[in-house]
């Protein structure tokens, strides 16, 4: 007998991300799943962020790793609530791991929660954690081909952050026909050439969030 | 490596069907993959030949529709599946698109006994 059954994969992680997504809106937390490739810079970004708005907007992070909390460590430093998620061999954050993170933050005093995902650009894209936007960030030494190489995850992002543009003297890297390339599969996505290292750039990305943050 | 993580929900959800259709076996999975999700058969059906062991989709067979990334020009609103390394229309050259197709995910269908 034939069974006629047309059901998404990933509907359970589905259902467990809307069930966060209301969670983050009865609390009114904006959250923001930060992916990229290993060693491209989302730590950076997170302190980079937290130095901007401390202060201002009420920060909370969420820092997904296979192992170890050094990155969670480094943003208790700026007194801002932080846990971290220890997969264990997995290699994305899931709806259901969000979840349970969830219970450790204080989302009342949180108006703006980073989600670091691991450093993977194929597998977090398939799972939605109930965020608000998805931000990937790429960067110069990476080269700019990788948009044909993970196009599911360049078609998602509502941003594209392109870090690391202190070294372009150094690299090739086309920013212009990297950005095309993404534009022309996501006609919605904003992209900001940033440094974490110069600061360059990185107030761009910040009021761009604040307008999200608005819009919910 | 996303693979596990897919599979093992895809069992779940094949497991849930045939549960609710009384069924005793399952003696095949009907997928859609969209290329775009990088999603490999070869990992699927060694993850599931582990996994499914003791259940009753053991031993079932796994049929893979591959769906390829197909664009809709938004110069001259024609269909095109996306080239590796070149992402623009063969008819206009548009390198403005939609993906209409690719991103797909899902179980079609099980035969079950």
């Amino acid at each position: 007998m034939k069974i006629k059954v047309v059901k998404d994969i990933l509907d359970a992680n589905e259902q467990l991300a809307q069930r966060n997504r209301q969670l983050f809106d009865s609390n009114k937390v904006f959250a923001v799943n930060l992916m990229s490739s290993p060693g491209a810079g989302k730590t950076s970004l997170i302190l980079q962020t937290i130095k901007r708005l401390k202060g201002k907007t009420r920060l909370g992070v969420i820092e997904g790793d296979i192992s170890s909390s050094l990155d969670a460590e480094l943003i208790a430093r700026e007194n801002v609530p932080v846990v971290q998620i220890n997969t264990g061999g997995e290699c994305h954050l899931d709806a259901n791991m969000t979840s349970s993170a969830l219970g450790s933050l204080p989302l009342k005093d949180i108006e703006l929660l980073l989600i670091e995902n691991v450093g993977n650009l194929v597998c977090p894209a398939e799972f939605a954690l109930g965020e608000h936007r998805k931000v990937l960030i790429s960067s110069i030494p990476e080269g700019d081909d990788k948009p044909f190489k993970y196009p599911l995850m360049f078609h998602q992002a509502d941003a594209v952050l392109i870090n690391k543009i202190d070294l372009l003297p150094y690299l090739k890297f086309d920013t212009q026909a990297f950005s095309q390339t993404i534009k022309g599969i996501n006609q919605k996505v904003e992209i900001f050439p940033i440094s974490c290292t110069t600061g360059q750039g990185i107030e761009q990305w910040v009021s761009w969030l604040l307008s999200q943050m608005e819009k919910g | 490596m996303h693979e596990l993580a897919i599979t093992q929900s895809m069992l779940d959800l094949v497991l849930k069907q045939a549960e609710e259709a009384g069924a005793r076996e399952v003696g095949k999975i009907n997928l859609v993959i969209g290329e775009m999700t990088g999603v490999v058969e070869r990992c699927v059906q060694f993850y599931f030949d582990f996994i499914s062991k003791g259940t009753p989709a053991e031993g079932a067979a796994l049929s893979f529709t591959m769906v390829p990334t197909t664009a809709r020009c938004q110069g001259c609103a024609r269909h095109f599946e996306l080239r590796e390394f070149d992402w623009t229309c063969p008819y206009c050259q548009s390198d403005n698109m939609e993906i209409v197709a690719g991103k797909e995910l899902f179980v079609e269908s099980i035969e079950v006994e």
